[in-house]
């Protein structure tokens, strides 16, 4: 459905809207760094936790781990800075911007809309309805699924980060000293954050298969979308 | 007339010179300057011994097998010279009434200055029978002592954490000290048992300065649990290159190369044992070949295998770690998507055709 912000945009610029802009460079620039960001966490931390084969030789002449490590400490300071960004350009950005970080559960409406969008998916519905930002089933799982697991892995990564660079160190003052006493123990914070990649996996694997299915299936553009920014229609039917 | 801690030694024929050299001594294990060596000659010459209450709960002796074994100082100095176990069952001389009237002597004449000790936890179930002291529960025993004292050391992890009685279901509701005891300032001194060596430091650090020593923010001393045993570990740089024991008996395990594949929980232990070392700094589990199991550690007994990296989850009810569970779930995921996208692709046919259909009649 077009928000009536959006509808008065169309009406600047004529009866049928063929086309808006949605996504802003930042955010465009944001979603496909902050992908990268997380596809070379989940594969490094997937063999932090799971190490490769012994190598041969030295110890001095080897530094896999340390490198491994490296990757995915810098790529997690890659995606916390990505993410401030992207809270900053919220508030600055077009209100598709904002749409990631709030969800309208007060409003009887937006709901009516989740579940017309879930009788979609259902294949209860023939037509599809046009969204210029996020549908709204997309936009609850882009907040619950997205969003506060992004959320929890900052906030536990970088726990475990701080257990290493000791007291003192920003991550050790900001997570370290009270995320590890509210687990308990450290374990259960590399259990938690190690469960936490694999919901993140979950979240990619639908948000991928969904975007090019709605690419496909739907009434406008999806995945071109995040490279020009552009929504295109297809019909001019409301 | 209380004796100072050094009277007491000279009394028992230690020369000043070896005097001096345990002051030195202590003063390297605490990690202090050579500064604080007078400084901690001058209070055991001055201050009286404070006397130390050593109370058993639900414990199984090993943090007292540990204490009797420390090499600096010797156990031998620490029980006779540096403080005044005036109470220990396991390790006084006396028994029945006569032991525990030694108690309430210590706690009327020391009110508010001794420092009551404890090894193990009191149980909560059954009213507290599954651990009877002097024909009382154990809880009895504790909260009596622990009104008058003026600082409690929770000695091992059963008392700091709970321990294995503890262990999931807990069917005695054994309980650690800080969840019984609230007024009191606790130090936690976890461990199964803890170091000799840091049992003896955090009482001579407690009776040098007169003051806890500094604790995290679960309540243990930072100069010994600070980090963990993986940062401080003589294996690290086999971690660090990527060259790990796979198995118990295979070559990397023969070169010594690390344990954290084997399961070693040192990445995940706060503990001195990879600096201070055991049995007078002879070895510790990972020198001698086994992985860290973690018993410093909050519930180590719940946390799955002590041979897995990545442990059980006991919130999912069956033993499966995240591995097993988040495979479990994409695999499921998967196979919606995959059917999902199939009949997406049947009914984008039915209508393209549909379509064409209501197209050709136009």
């Amino acid at each position: 459905m077009l928000s009536s912000q959006d509808m008065q945009e169309a009406a600047a610029h004529g009866r049928s809207v063929k086309a808006v802009y949605v996504y802003e460079a930042p955010v465009r620039l944001w979603h496909w760094v902050n992908a990268l960001a997380i596809s070379v966490l989940a594969l490094s931390g997937w063999f932090i936790a799971s190490p490769l084969p012994s190598q041969p030789g030295e110890a001095s002449d080897n530094f896999l781990m340390g490198y491994i490590r490296f990757a995915h400490f810098a790529a997690g300071y890659v995606l916390l800075v990505g993410f401030i960004g992207r809270v900053y350009w919220a508030f600055v950005g077009n209100h598709h911007a904002r749409q990631l970080f709030v969800l309208p559960i007060f409003n009887g409406t937006w709901w009516k809309e989740v579940v017309f969008e879930l009788r979609w998916y259902l294949f209860l519905e023939r037509d599809p309805k046009k969204y210029v930002g996020h549908n709204p089933l997309a936009q609850f799982s882009m907040f619950t699924l997205f969003l506060t697991t992004t959320l929890f892995m900052i906030v536990t990564g970088f726990a475990l980060y701080g257990e290493g660079t000791l007291e003192g160190s920003w991550s050790h003052t900001l997570f370290t000293s009270w995320v590890i006493p509210l687990f308990g123990q450290s374990q259960d914070v590399h259990t938690w954050h190690h469960l936490g990649m694999w919901v993140m996996g979950l979240f990619v694997l639908v948000h991928v298969y969904a975007a090019i299915r709605e690419d496909i299936m739907s009434r406008q553009s999806m995945v071109s979308t995040m490279l020009s920014g552009w929504r295109l229609f297809k019909d001019d039917k409301p | 007339m209380v004796e100072t801690f050094y009277e007491v030694m000279r009394r028992q024929g230690i020369t000043r010179r070896s005097f001096l050299k345990y002051c030195s001594l202590t003063a390297a294990s605490l990690g202090l300057g050579p500064a604080f060596v007078p400084r901690i000659a001058h209070a055991m010459e001055t201050k009286p011994r404070t006397p130390v209450l050593w109370l058993h709960g639900l414990e199984c002796t090993c943090c007292s097998e540990s204490f009797i074994r420390s090499a600096h100082p010797l156990a031998k100095d620490a029980v006779l010279s540096m403080i005044s176990l005036d109470y220990d069952d396991t390790l006084m001389a006396s028994a029945g009434h006569q032991a525990e009237a030694i108690l309430e002597e210590v706690m009327t004449k020391y009110k508010g200055n001794y420092i009551l000790a404890v090894e193990g936890n009191p149980p909560l179930n059954q009213e507290g029978m599954s651990c009877i002291i002097g024909g009382k529960p154990f809880l009895d025993q504790l909260k009596h002592v622990a009104k008058d004292a003026k600082a409690i050391i929770s000695w091992g992890s059963c008392a700091s954490w709970g321990c294995v009685q503890a262990a999931k279901p807990n069917p005695t509701q054994a309980t650690p000290i800080h969840k019984v005891i609230f007024d009191k300032p606790i130090i936690k001194v976890p461990g199964c048992p803890p170091i000799a060596e840091v049992m003896t430091g955090v009482i001579t650090y407690m009776l040098t300065f007169d003051r806890l020593p500094e604790l995290d923010r679960q309540g243990r001393p930072k100069m010994f649990y600070g980090q963990r045993i993986h940062d401080k570990c003589y294996r690290r740089p086999h971690f660090d290159a990527g060259q790990f024991a796979e198995a118990w008996d295979d070559e990397g395990s023969r070169r010594g190369y690390c344990l954290y594949k084997m399961g070693c929980k040192g990445p995940t232990t706060y503990n001195a044992c990879s600096t201070v070392r055991w049995n007078g700094g002879v070895s510790f589990p990972i020198q001698s070949g086994h992985g860290c199991i973690g018993c410093s550690e909050d519930g180590f007994w719940d946390k799955g295998s002590f041979y897995d990296r990545v442990t059980d989850i006991q919130q999912f009810g069956v033993e499966a770690n995240a591995d097993q569970v988040g495979g479990a779930a994409l695999g499921v995921v998967g196979a919606a998507v995959v059917a999902h996208a199939a009949v997406s692709a049947i009914k984008q046919s039915q209508n393209k055709s549909g379509n064409d259909k209501s197209g050709n009649d136009q």
